[in-house]
């Protein structure tokens, strides 16, 4: 299975390499669901994402010579996609951002809980099935400080490995995981509400 | 190991990455300590809603890109210039 979807992509780069103008269409229709959802899961906002895709595509079309095949062709797209949403964000960057600490744990002198929350009885399964609440736990993530976000998004959501997201955001893979840590507890907080029974 | 302490293992557990002292006494203090059992469940928990939650179908809403951007892709691609281009 790996393969054959190897060898339509493989026939895919040399047709666009070759200039045909069918390739290129082909391109964007095959793999523009997939770079449009990328985009709004890091931007949050249906104009930006397009912006970003197109940004994705006519950089793609223009660095196709930098494609190298070792890695697949979805793989580099999906970078190319990430790399042009951060810089959109980047571009709109609003003001300073608001502190994660009120969202984490904090805990007692002896190191015990403060605050034991709630207990989640719901399956994710369960709770994430309506298209609301969905809509609701996407709210949650795009309330988290942006730093914070994109660090999760990127983990957590494009499966991006520590060191790939170290490099993307510029920072060291122990700050990435730090990051990313603070951001799921701080989610968790937020989440809280929709999965506790009993909240606190 | 306190709560506390237990907190900072979360991840490395969760990827298998904990050595095995640590695992022991973390496994150890989540049998003994039900608030961090129920953080953990929700800390799971947490991290697989929003990834069904940010699924591509979930955030595009649709099966496919829409074809107005494929066709402002296109045109936008016919606009770069000669000299950048291979046809
Ligand atoms: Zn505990």
């Amino acid at each position: 299975m790996e393969s054959s979807i190897s060898e339509t992509e493989t026939a895919l780069v040399s047709a666009l390499r070759a200039g045909e103008p069918a390739a290129y269409e082909r391109l964007v229709r095959d793999y523009g669901g997939r770079i449009l959802a990328v985009c709004e899961r890091l931007l949050f906002n249906r104009e930006d994402a397009r912006d970003a895709v197109q940004e994705t595509f006519l950089s793609a079309f223009r660095s196709l010579e930098s494609f190298d095949g070792r890695s697949q062709f979805a793989t580099w797209l999906h970078r190319i996609a990430v790399n042009a949403s951060l810089m959109k964000l980047r571009t709109k960057r609003r003001h300073p951002e608001h502190s994660i600490d009120d969202l984490l744990p904090t805990f007692q002198a002896d190191g015990h809980r403060r605050d034991p929350g709630s207990r989640w009885t719901n399956s994710a399964g369960e709770i994430s099935e309506q298209r609301e609440t969905q809509q609701l736990i996407r709210e949650k993530i795009e309330a988290l400080p942006e730093s914070y976000r994109n660090v999760l998004i990127l983990r957590d959501i494009e499966e991006l490995d520590t060191e790939t997201v170290a490099e993307m955001l510029e920072l060291s893979p122990g700050a990435v995981k730090v990051r990313l840590h603070r951001a799921r507890q701080a989610l968790r907080t937020l989440l809280e509400p929709i999965f506790g029974g009993a909240s606190k | 190991m306190t709560c506390h302490d237990a907190l900072d293992f979360l991840d490395d557990y969760l990827d298998g990455k904990l050595p095995w002292g640590q695992r022991i006494a973390f496994g150890l203090h989540l049998g003994l300590c039900r608030p961090c059992r129920d953080y953990l469940d929700g800390y799971r928990k947490t991290i697989e809603a929003s990834r069904k939650a940010m699924s591509e179908q979930a955030v595009t809403n649709c099966e496919q890109i829409p074809d107005e951007i494929v066709q402002a892709i296109l045109a936008a691609r016919s606009q770069v210039p000669r000299s950048d281009r291979r046809d």
